[in-house]
């Protein structure tokens, strides 16, 4: 990397010159990125019948590939990531309850709170260890919880938000009105999957998604080289509440329902789980994740489906120990990682 | 009023209890340990079924309770813990989560997922009316052991032998094992130890918490509010720390119960942000 002449004022430009190239061959598209988009589509066409379960691996690859911005790339590790997605959840089947029946306006008011929630508490996240943020991502979520619970007059409670009816999709080839086969939900959503996928791609192959992980490697040397640390992890953060936000209000739209749920600690817990087995910081590990974890989560189900949360945990355990990297990608098997 | 502060005061002294061995885990190994539930919630079960089914007295179970959770300590620090005290803090969650929710499920089959009820002995029911205060007399025995347990546990890190050693190695794990101090040991002693103390923890508590399967996730985060707020570099932190966090917990459950947990939470997010490093933590040269 050359060094700009005055680090601070003019560190954008000079290295944009220099840098290109480099950042261009980074962000060449391989052949297994597009192999991984295009399956999106084609699993619409032709899998209409598993166009529900196809539905739920959107919104869940979709709320990994949020996390996995703030964990993967910014290093944040977070166990309160549900917070976003049950916010996202609550605005979309609100808006559609008292507002508006219109997905699209109910998606947008989603993302931009959520993104307003993530903008503000990102602020609790600059200080302090791993401990801290863990307890106060955590807390974050857990309060969320209990305003959710107690304001039933508003979100209903512990019963849950019912009688929430979306109105007809919009899109250039006309109107279609959300059907019991999921095929119209799938649809939705993957193309908000894609849509998103193609938006986080464009932001960690820019100078952006690189201090990221500059500063997620080491924050002291990215700062002394001129990267201010503190906006963008607020950045980061927010714009995983914001996606987040998208997956969450997927839910609720697909399903005219929002919980409780949505903020349990089993939710962060699982997102977590599901990017870790996808693998971090490549942008796809969210999507494979998904894909994965529920696959093996419908052949426990079958098998034993009471005690599917021990599976889960033995599953975890043995990941870990064997080593997350190096259960799931083989070909990186070498001695003292 | 007083009755409530007394009441604060004896939860916050078992929350002590349960989560003095989660601090020396987090101090000594930088390791986070969010399983840290699942030993209390094996002790409480303990004494429970040695009390409902075998019908030992209340007492001969505390002491039984506190071995059981030792032993799984030992059981488990040796052959899963050890591995994972130099990895990232990320696989460190994860295991732990894993174990949660193992810890969770194994409850749930092995006993069943309704709240299990203990019945303390009838010199400890009822209460002591003073003229301005109702003494719980169960509380009065809570606090009473645990203070024991507090002072005897300053005393053993202060004056003892294996107290300075595992001062020393909290302070700074390299040059103490330079200095030919066997960390791995005094770690598989503290662990058994903090395990059996959270196994204690759930025994007493059996009767103030409730015992069900998800007392571990339930409670998880009061431990880890203990250990964030209070340090884990001393005893008196986690204990101001703990009484602090009951005395405010039974107050706002008492004044606001509307809000609910919301109070604790929201405290918590409060002092973190002011003081990222705990309210009472000393500052320490040793970080990461």
């Amino acid at each position: 990397m050359t060094a700009p002449a005055t680090p601070a004022s003019s560190a954008a430009p000079a290295t944009s010159a220099a840098a290109a190239p480099a950042l261009a061959r980074d962000a060449r598209w391989r052949g297994w990125e597009l192999a991984t988009l295009a399956a999106l589509p084609i699993a619409w066409l032709a899998l209409p019948q598993q166009a529900l379960l196809l539905n739920e691996i959107a919104i869940l690859a979709l709320f990994a590939l949020s996390l996995d911005l703030v964990l993967g790339y910014a290093g944040i590790v977070s166990l309160g990531h549900a917070a976003f997605f049950g916010l996202g959840a609550y605005t979309a089947a609100l808006v559609a309850k008292h507002l508006t029946p219109d997905p699209w306006l109910g998606m947008a008011a989603a993302v931009a709170l959520s993104a307003l929630l993530g903008f503000l508490t990102s602020f609790l996240i600059l200080r302090g260890s791993d401990l801290t943020r863990l307890m106060v991502t955590l807390g974050v979520a857990l309060v969320l919880y209990e305003l959710a619970n107690q304001m039933d007059w508003l979100t209903g409670g512990a019963d849950g938000l019912q009688g929430v009816t979306i109105g007809a999709l919009w899109t250039p080839f006309g109107r279609f009105e959300f059907d019991l086969a999921g095929r119209v939900a799938f649809g939705y959503a993957a193309f908000l999957l894609l849509a998103c996928l193609l938006f986080m791609r464009r932001i960690v192959h820019s100078p952006f998604g690189f201090s990221l992980q500059a500063l997620r490697d080491n924050a002291l040397r990215a700062e002394s080289i001129g990267v201010f640390v503190q906006a963008r992890l607020v950045a980061a953060y927010t714009i995983g509440a914001a996606i987040a936000g998208v997956a969450g209000a997927l839910l609720a739209q697909t399903s005219g329902f929002a919980s409780l749920d949505v903020f349990d600690f089993h939710r962060s817990a699982e997102v977590l789980l599901v990017l870790v087995i996808g693998g971090t910081g490549y942008l796809y590990g969210g999507l494979y994740g998904a894909i994965a974890f529920k696959l093996l989560h419908d052949l426990v189900s079958a098998w034993t489906p009471q005690y599917w949360n021990f599976w889960l945990g033995a599953f975890l355990v043995v990941l870990v120990l064997v080593g997350r990297d190096r259960l799931v990608r083989p070909w990186t098997w070498r001695p003292g990682r | 009023m007083l009755t409530l502060l007394f009441d604060g005061i004896a939860y916050g002294m078992l929350l002590f209890v349960l989560a003095v061995g989660l601090a020396v885990t987090l101090g000594l190994m930088n390791f986070i340990n969010l399983a840290h539930g699942a030993f209390a919630m094996a002790g409480g079960y303990v004494t429970v079924l040695l009390m409902n089914r075998a019908g030992v007295p209340f007492l001969a179970t505390l002491p039984l309770a506190f071995l059981a959770a030792a032993l799984l300590g030992g059981l488990l620090e040796p052959t899963l813990y050890r591995r994972m005290y130099g990895r990232p803090h990320l696989d460190q969650v994860l295991f732990s989560i894993g174990l949660v929710f193992m810890a969770i499920t194994a409850a749930d089959y092995l006993l069943g997922s309704s709240q299990q009820n203990i019945q303390v002995p009838p010199w400890l029911q009822g209460r002591l009316d003073l003229e301005w205060i109702g003494i719980g007399r169960y509380r009065l025995f809570v606090i009473v052991v645990c203070a024991l347990l507090a002072i005897a546990l300053q005393w053993m890190l202060a004056r003892t032998r294996f107290g300075s050693r595992l001062r020393a190695a909290v302070d700074d794990r390299r040059v103490a094992s330079g200095l030919g101090l066997d960390v791995n040991r005094i770690f598989l002693a503290t662990f058994v130890v903090g395990s059996g103390l959270a196994g204690l923890g759930g025994a007493l508590g059996a009767e103030v918490f409730g015992l069900d399967p998800t007392f571990p996730l339930k409670y998880m985060i009061y431990f880890l509010i203990v250990c964030a707020v209070g340090g884990t570099t001393t005893i008196t932190g986690p204990l101001l720390a703990a009484l602090l966090l009951g005395v405010a917990d039974v107050f706002g459950k008492y004044y606001a119960p509307k809000l609910g947990a919301f109070v604790v939470y929201a405290l918590m997010i409060a002092i973190l942000l002011v003081r990222p490093q705990g309210l009472f933590a000393r500052a320490s040269a040793r970080r990461g």
